[in-house]
């Protein structure tokens, strides 16, 4: 991939920043996080490649995947990373990044069983994918 | 013969535009001086339809405050709008399905958006009726449809809250389900009145009702003024 | 006061409320009731992790200040979820005071939140009891395989964490001092999939598929933990696994220790038969 870091690319890396207040380049690519993340079976990318891609304000490649939508900030990453980042806010910082545009990721009108379902569940649900 | 109170007249702005207006009068009769006439957004005029939400700016007050216009009086710099209505539909359900001990969630599956609720006040604040709104939002969420209707009891449904709320919510529509589910499931029945319906359906007071019918226009007036509404 | 104040949150009252009653039972037979708080909010469940997002974290907030205007220092949350929320956000304003200040602006009809209540799980309180507990056992529960199941909201971040991270063992200790048969889980600290179930299901079910699998392979008779989302996650996604392990808090298994039968009544996975079968139920 080549690198290209222009302005729309920093633009996106800093917001990455701002709202998560951690460094990217502090990343070394040592795929902890992936190790220890429970949910990369259903990812569409690790998540250490989610990173690659926020270094190289790769802003496209970013939203077509569903990494950060299947993350359920379970906390094992940040816990573990070797460079104590905290990958759980940049993965947070990316969905705000979506969802601030007044985004929904799930239908809030038409939840199936939301008879039976705890409220945590409902309002953690929305609180993460809904803008 | 006295002297003729000078009238103090106030300066108002409508949707921007200044307006000259006498002190005392409310937002609504100020409008109608000024000119405007309501085809919309003009209800009972005694606060309690909720027709007429307002919203408004007072002079030197950073504030964004809502109020009724017919409730409400005028004030030197006042910086108005009036809101002829509140875009939130009524969800459709069927009150005879509704039994919320089938159902501890029955608020929450009708009205999801209060699981985004984030407890910011701002409905609270937008009460014309001084209602706390958020508290019967956060009730319905927790599954206590009693509480919900309890402090939802005075809502006149002017929409203010649900115009301003971040969250998406609907708040008079879900808090008048809530009183509907409660009236119809949970309220304590009155055994007097099921006593007083049998009776009428008996015919105890048939007599007495076609007395009045086939009364003449002098002796119901009679009757009219010399009635008796003490115990007897 | 005498007790603990009690924050419930939204779940307890209605879908955990056998959780609820199970604790409310144990923490009466200790002699230190759990009180509800007057006045309480929604916490939000889930921590918003943007640093410029005050507005999540209002709820929270709100609900300390209530404890604080109620005279009490101490809140006590045996839900997962609200103890992370509560204790992070709290952490959060006591880190950044220029935030706290904006949001007891902002709640300008509020008293200001002073920044000094603490937060507590109800496992922590127990631990603190351990003696107390194990006085009070009429009815070891011998013979019972527990797996115990932390989940993720009471270790993660470490700054919030009641245990070691990584190797916790406190509800261990407790389930030691009822006499149960601990199981060593190596799933025990791993997400079950969270609120996932609302819209993604089948990430539940792989997960609860994989956790539970394990647990029964090991020989596990009953699960216990905490989390009422974790508990109805693995409660209900259990089918594809082969295995029926019922899925309890540890308050309820404590309550039966003591003798109590508090709670037990709103499990998919019936615990009746398992504690019946040994032995536990009737003793």
């Amino acid at each position: 991939m080549k690198v290209q870091r222009g302005a729309k690319e920093r633009a996106f890396i800093d917001k990455v920043e701002e709202l998560s207040e951690q460094s990217v380049n502090a990343c070394i690519r040592c795929g902890t996080c992936s190790a220890g993340c429970p949910f990369v079976q259903d990812m569409d990318e690790l998540p250490e490649r989610i990173f690659k891609r926020i270094i190289l304000g790769d802003t496209e490649g970013i939203l077509r995947q569903n990494t950060m939508w299947i993350c359920a900030a379970c906390y094992t990453c940040s816990v573990r990373c070797p460079r104590d980042i905290d990958i759980a806010k940049i993965m947070e910082a990316v969905r705000q990044i979506v969802l601030r545009d007044n985004v929904d990721m799930v239908d809030v009108e038409h939840v199936e069983r939301i008879k039976d379902l705890p409220q945590l569940a409902v309002v953690g649900c929305f609180r993460k994918e809904t803008g | 013969m006295g002297e003729k109170e000078e009238q103090e007249m106030i300066e108002i702005y409508v949707m921007g535009k200044k307006y000259e207006v006498p002190k005392g009068l409310t937002i609504m009769t100020a409008l109608e001086y000024a000119g405007y006439k309501f085809t919309r957004g003009c209800g009972c005029r005694g606060g309690f339809c909720g027709a007429c939400p307002t919203v408004y700016r007072k002079k030197d007050d950073y504030k964004l405050r809502m109020d009724l216009a017919c409730q409400t009086a005028v004030e030197d710099g006042m910086y108005l709008v009036q809101l002829p209505f509140v875009p939130a539909v009524r969800e459709e359900y069927d009150l005879e399905e509704m039994d919320p001990s089938a159902n501890d969630n029955i608020l929450l599956e009708y009205y999801p958006a209060i699981a985004r609720c984030v407890s910011c006040n701002t409905c609270t604040k937008s009460c014309p009726q001084e209602l706390e709104v958020m508290d019967f939002v956060q009730a319905a969420l927790r599954g206590d449809v009693q509480r919900c209707a309890e402090l939802s009891f005075d809502c006149i449904q002017c929409g203010l809250c649900s115009m301003r709320c971040p969250a998406d919510i609907k708040h008079y529509h879900l808090a008048q389900l809530a009183r509907r589910i409660y009236g119809r499931y949970q309220q304590h029945k009155s055994d007097a009145l099921t006593k007083r319906v049998e009776e009428v359906e008996k015919g105890a007071y048939d007599e007495e009702l076609q007395k009045l019918v086939e009364m003449d226009e002098e002796s119901l007036k009679e009757r009219y003024e010399k009635r008796d509404i003490t115990e007897g | 006061m005498d007790g603990y104040l009690y924050y419930p949150g939204c779940t307890l009252k209605t879908k955990a409320s056998d959780y609820e009653e199970s604790a409310m039972a144990v923490m009466e037979a200790l002699d230190a009731p759990l009180v509800e708080m007057d006045d309480w909010y929604c916490c939000g469940a889930v921590q918003s992790l943007a640093a410029d997002d005050i507005m999540h974290q209002i709820a929270p907030i709100r609900t300390l200040i209530c404890a604080q205007e109620q005279g009490e220092r101490e809140v006590v949350t045996l839900c997962d979820m609200c103890y992370n929320v509560l204790k992070r956000a709290n952490l959060w304003m006591r880190e950044h005071p220029d935030d706290l200040d904006t949001m007891n602006e902002f709640l300008d009809e509020d008293p200001d939140y002073e920044g000094n209540v603490e937060v507590y799980h109800l496992f922590e309180i127990l631990r603190e009891r351990k003696d107390d507990v194990k006085k009070r056992v009429k009815h070891k529960l011998d013979g019972l395989t527990v797996a115990p199941y932390y989940g993720c909201m009471l270790l993660r971040p470490s700054e919030v964490a009641i245990d070691d991270t990584e190797n916790p063992s406190i509800m261990e200790g407790l389930l030691e001092s009822i006499g149960a048969d601990v199981l060593d889980n190596p799933k025990r600290t791993e997400c079950c999939g969270s609120y996932h179930v609302v819209n993604r299901p089948d990430i539940v079910e792989r997960r609860v598929e994989e956790l539970v699998s394990r647990m029964g392979e090991m020989g596990a008779d009953v699960i216990a933990l905490s989390c009422p989302l974790c508990q109805y996650n693995l409660d209900s996604y259990q089918r594809s696994t082969g295995y029926d392990i019922p899925v309890l808090y540890l308050t309820e298994l404590i309550a039966l220790a003591f003798g109590l039968e508090a709670g037990l009544h709103k499990h998919r996975v019936d615990p009746g038969i398992m504690l019946k079968e040994r032995g536990v139920l009737e003793r």
